[in-house]
C-alpha cells in the first residue's frame, strides 16, 4: 500500500537485518546475541536519551505541575495554600462558557474534515497532473501556510472589517446582499474564522496529500488505463484507496489542530463577541492568564489535555492501526 | 498609554521577550549582575533592572536619556533598561514576582491589580522613601497605595472623555458640545441626519465598552458608593443597576458604528481610534492617549487641530458629581531588596518637572503625574482634558483596574456581552462578586 507503508517495510527490514550484519565480526568475543543486545542498548540510550530528557523536562514535569496547580485556588502571586480539591474541575465541567468553547472546537474539527478534506484532495489531485505552471500553482496554494498565523489574522481582520475590502469587492460585484457582519455577528463569527483557518492551513493538507500521491507508482495507473479504466475509476478505485494512510494522518493532525486553535482566534476576535468564537485555548488564556486565576487555568489545560489525549489514543487504536501495525510490531518485536 | 492591544505586536511579544532575555543574558557579564533582573550592590555600587513597556521611540528614547542623566548625577547607581511589550506584563509578572530575581523596577498600573501583586510579598513599601516629595503629585499618588502604603508611584495620569471632530460637528451645525445625556442624544441625531456616524466604539477589546457602563455608574452613584463598591468588590448598590438602565436606553438610540463588537480600539485605520482619525465617526469616548493613537492611524497631518474634548455628560437625577471623571495612569513599583532607596530616588527623578515636561512635549503622554509639568501641554483638547482631571470632584479609577484583576476582567467581559446583546444587568452586577463568569 502506497509509499508510507513501503517505506515502513524497508525500515523494518533494515532494523531486522542490522544486528545480523553486526554480529558477524563480533562473533570472536562475547556470545553474539549478548553483544548485540548491549550494543542495541547503547544505541537506544544515545538516540533516545536527549529527546527523553527534553520530553520529561518540558512536557511531563509541566504536566505534573499543571495537575498540582489545578487543585488550588491560586492567582499566581501568593503561596499555593488554598487547596480546593476538585472544585476547579467542577467549575470547568459545569461552566456554560466552557461548554460553548468546547462546542466551537468540535464544530471547527468537524468542518475541517467535512469541508477542508475534500477540497484538499481535489486540489491535490489537480496539482498532481502534469501541466504548465504546476510549480507556480503549488507555490501559490502553499504560501498561506508559510505566513505566520499572526500576520494572516491581522490581514484578514482588516479585509473583513465592516465596509472593508471584502465588503467593497462584494458590492462592486453586485453581491451587496451577501455582505454581513463577518466578525461582529455572534452567529457568523465562528464560520468566518473557520474560513480564515482553512485559507491558512489548506496548503499544508495539499502538500501532504501530494506527497502521498507521488508515492503511488505510476505503473498502477498505466496498467488500469490499459485495462480500459476511466479517469474517474482510476481516481476512485486506485488513487483514493492508496491515499488512505495519508488521509488518516491528515485527519488526525486537523482534529488535534482544531482542538488547539488559538492564535488566529485570539488576534481576530479575542474569543468574542460575547464568547461566540471562544475556543478552549482562548478560554484558558482569558480565565487563566488574563484574569490571573492560574489554578483554574491549569484545570482547563488538564481537561484539554485529557480530551486531546483520549482522542489521540482512540484514533491511533482504531483508525491508524492498519497504517502503523507493520512498522511498530516488527521494530519492537 | 493604558493598554495596547496591537494584534501583531501582541503576538510578537513572545518573540520579543525571548529576544530580550537572550540580550540580557549575553550582557550580564558586565558589572556584578548575574542576569537581567538581579540588583547587585558591590562596594556601594548598585545596578537596577528596569522593566518598562517603552519598546519604541519617543518614550524609549526619553527613558534611555533619563537613565544616563540619573547615572551622571548618581554615579553609584546604574539602571539597566529592559523594555517589554505591554501585554507581557499582564501574563509574566506573576512568574517574575515568584522568581528569586524579579526586576528591581517595573511597570505598575496601580489599583486592585497592584493589591493583588502585593500578595507576592515582593513589592517594596516605598512610603518612607517618597514621603518627602510624593505630595507634589497631588491626588494622583493615591491610586498606587495599598492599605495606605505607597507600593507604587505614577509617572502619568489618564482621564477618559469624549474626543470629537470639530469639523464634523460644524458640518452638522453643532456649535457647543453636549453637557447632558439628552443633549448628547440630540447631537447624535443631528450627526445621523447629516450622514455621519456619531460615536466610534472599539468593542472587540471589551474595556472600551466598559468605559460606558462605568461612566454611567460614576454619574449615577455618589463618590462614597463607588469607593465602597471598588474596595468591597460589590456592585449591589441600586445606582449600579440604574447605570445599566441608562446604558440600555442609550444603546437603543443606535449611537455607534455598525459592527462595533468586532472593531479594535487602537492601532489600525479600521480601529475606532482610526475611524475618528479618518473622519468616519464624529467622536469617541477614550482616554487622553487618543490624540497620540489617532496620529498613528491616519495620514492627516492636521488631525491634532481637528480634535476637541468634552467631559462625559451629566445624567439627570444622578447622585454622582458631574465633574467626576474616570481615569487612571501608569507608574512603577520597586521590588524588595537592598536597592529600595536608590529605586525610590530614580522614581523621584522620573517625576521631576524636567523629565515630566519631556514626557509631555516629546512623548505626548497626555497628563503628567507632576502637575508642575502641565504647562508644557500645547494641544487645546488635551489641555481641556487635563483641566477636567485637575478640577474633578473625584477621579474614579477604571473599574477593571480599581478592582482586583479577576473580578475586574469579569466585569469587562460581562459589560461587553451586554453590548453584544447577550448579557443582562444581573450578569454585570454579579460578575464581580463571585469568580463565576467562567
Amino acid at each position: 500500500m502506497a509509499r508510507a507503508e513501503s517505506t515502513q517495510d524497508r525500515g523494518a527490514v533494515r532494523l531486522a537485518a542490522g544486528p545480523e550484519i553486526i554480529s558477524g565480526p563480533a562473533a570472536a568475543g562475547a556470545p553474539p546475541k549478548q553483544r548485540s543486545a548491549r550494543r542495541k542498548r547503547i544505541e537506544l540510550t544515545i538516540l533516545l536519551g536527549p529527546p527523553l530528557i527534553l520530553f520529561i523536562g518540558f512536557v511531563f514535569v509541566p504536566m505534573i505541575f499543571a495537575i498540582w496547580y489545578s487543585l488550588y485556588n491560586w492567582n499566581g502571586y501568593g503561596p499555593l495554600s488554598d487547596f480546593i480539591g476538585l472544585q476547579n474541575y467542577q467549575g470547568v465541567v459545569t461552566g456554560s462558557v466552557f461548554h460553548q468553547a468546547l462546542l466551537h472546537n468540535i464544530i471547527i474539527a468537524v468542518l475541517s474534515v467535512v469541508i477542508q478534506l475534500p477540497i484538499s484532495i481535489g486540489l491535490a489531485l489537480l496539482l498532481n497532473r502534469r501541466m504548465r505552471g504546476q510549480a507556480a500553482m503549488r507555490l501559490a496554494v502553499f504560501t498561506p501556510y508559510v505566513l505566520s498565523q499572526a500576520t494572516s489574522a491581522v490581514m484578514w481582520s482588516m479585509l473583513l472589517s465592516h465596509g472593508g475590502p471584502v465588503d467593497s469587492l462584494l458590492k462592486s460585484a453586485g453581491l451587496a446582499a451577501l455582505i454581513h457582519f463577518w466578525l461582529a455577528s455572534t452567529s457568523l463569527v465562528l464560520y468566518t474564522l473557520f474560513f480564515v483557518v482553512t485559507w491558512q492551513f489548506i496548503g499544508f493538507g495539499i502538500v501532504l496529500l501530494l506527497a502521498g500521491l507521488q508515492g503511488i507508482p505510476p505503473e498502477l495507473r498505466e496498467a488500469a488505463a490499459i485495462d480500459g479504466a476511466s479517469s474517474w475509476q482510476i481516481t476512485r478505485r486506485i488513487m483514493l484507496p492508496l491515499l488512505g494512510p495519508t488521509i488518516r494522518i491528515w485527519i488526525f493532525l486537523a482534529v488535534i489542530g482544531s482542538l488547539q486553535l488559538f492564535d488566529i482566534v485570539w488576534i481576530m476576535t479575542l474569543g468574542g463577541p460575547a464568547n461566540a468564537s471562544q475556543t478552549m485555548l482562548t478560554y484558558l488564556y482569558f480565565n487563566g492568564a488574563e484574569r490571573t486565576q492560574f489554578g483554574y487555568g491549569a484545570t482547563v489545560s488538564v481537561v484539554l489535555f485529557i480530551i486531546s489525549f483520549v482522542f489521540a489514543l482512540a484514533y491511533q487504536r482504531y483508525a491508524l492501526r492498519r497504517d502503523t501495525a507493520g512498522a511498530v510490531t516488527r521494530a519492537v518485536g | 498609554m493604558r493598554r495596547s492591544p496591537k494584534p501583531v505586536i501582541v503576538a510578537m511579544a513572545v518573540a520579543a521577550a525571548a529576544a530580550t532575555i537572550a540580550a540580557c543574558s549575553s550582557s550580564s557579564g558586565t558589572s556584578a549582575g548575574s542576569g537581567s533582573s538581579a540588583s547587585s550592590s558591590a562596594g556601594g555600587r548598585v545596578t537596577l533592572s528596569w522593566w518598562n513597556n517603552a519598546t519604541a521611540d519617543p518614550l524609549k528614547g526619553i527613558w534611555v536619556s533619563a537613565i544616563t542623566a540619573f547615572h551622571t548625577a548618581h554615579p553609584s547607581v546604574t539602571i539597566q533598561n529592559v523594555p517589554h511589550q505591554n501585554e507581557f506584563f499582564k501574563t509574566n509578572m506573576p512568574i517574575a514576582l515568584k522568581s528569586n530575581n524579579p526586576p528591581d523596577i517595573y511597570q505598575q498600573w496601580g489599583g486592585g491589580a497592584e493589591a493583588t501583586q502585593v500578595q507576592s510579598g515582593k513589592l517594596a513599601d516605598l512610603t518612607q522613601y517618597v514621603s518627602g516629595w510624593i505630595g507634589t503629585l497631588g491626588k494622583a499618588a493615591a491610586g498606587w497605595q495599598v492599605s495606605g502604603k505607597q507600593y507604587g508611584v505614577p509617572y502619568d495620569q489618564h482621564v477618559v472623555g469624549f474626543w470629537y471632530r470639530k469639523d464634523l460637528f460644524a458640518k452638522a451645525g453643532i456649535t457647543t458640545p453636549p453637557t447632558t445625556i439628552p443633549q448628547l442624544e440630540s447631537v447624535n441625531a443631528k450627526l445621523r441626519a447629516h450622514g455621519i456616524t456619531p460615536i466610534g466604539l472599539g468593542g472587540q477589546a471589551q474595556w472600551p465598552d466598559a468605559f460606558w457602563w462605568e461612566y454611567f455608574a460614576v454619574r449615577e452613584c455618589s463618590t462614597s458608593v463607588i469607593q465602597q463598591g471598588m474596595s468591597s468588590s460589590s456592585l449591589s448598590a441600586p445606582c449600579y443597576s440604574k447605570a445599566t438602565k441608562d446604558l440600555t436606553a442609550f444603546l437603543a438610540t443606535n449611537p455607534f458604528e455598525s459592527g462595533f463588537n468586532a472593531v479594535a480600539a487602537q492601532s489600525s485605520p479600521t480601529s475606532s481610534a482610526g475611524m475618528l482619525a479618518n473622519g468616519k465617526v464624529a467622536m469617541e469616548l477614550q482616554g487622553d492617549w487618543e490624540p497620540g493613537e489617532a496620529k498613528g492611524d491616519t495620514t492627516d497631518k492636521n488631525i491634532d487641530s481637528k480634535l476637541g474634548w468634552f467631559a462625559f455628560p451629566a445624567v439627570p437625577g444622578g447622585q454622582g458629581d458631574p465633574s467626576s471623571v474616570l481615569g487612571g495612569g501608569d507608574g512603577w513599583s520597586c521590588t524588595t531588596g537592598a536597592a529600595e532607596p536608590a529605586c525610590a530616588q530614580f522614581l523621584q527623578y522620573i517625576d521631576s518637572t524636567e523629565v515630566q515636561k519631556q514626557l509631555v512635549t516629546q512623548a505626548s503622554i497626555g497628563l503628567p503625574a507632576n502637575p508642575a509639568a502641565e504647562s508644557a501641554i500645547t494641544s487645546p483638547a488635551v489641555k481641556a482634558a487635563a483641566q477636567a482631571h485637575d478640577t474633578a470632584a473625584y477621579v474614579a479609577v477604571y473599574f477593571d483596574q480599581a478592582l482586583p484583576t479577576d473580578p475586574g476582567l469579569a466585569l469587562d467581559a460581562a459589560i461587553a456581552n451586554f453590548f453584544a446583546g447577550k448579557g443582562s444587568n444581573s450578569a454585570i452586577i454579579n460578575s464581580v462578586s463571585s469568580s463565576s463568569g467562567h
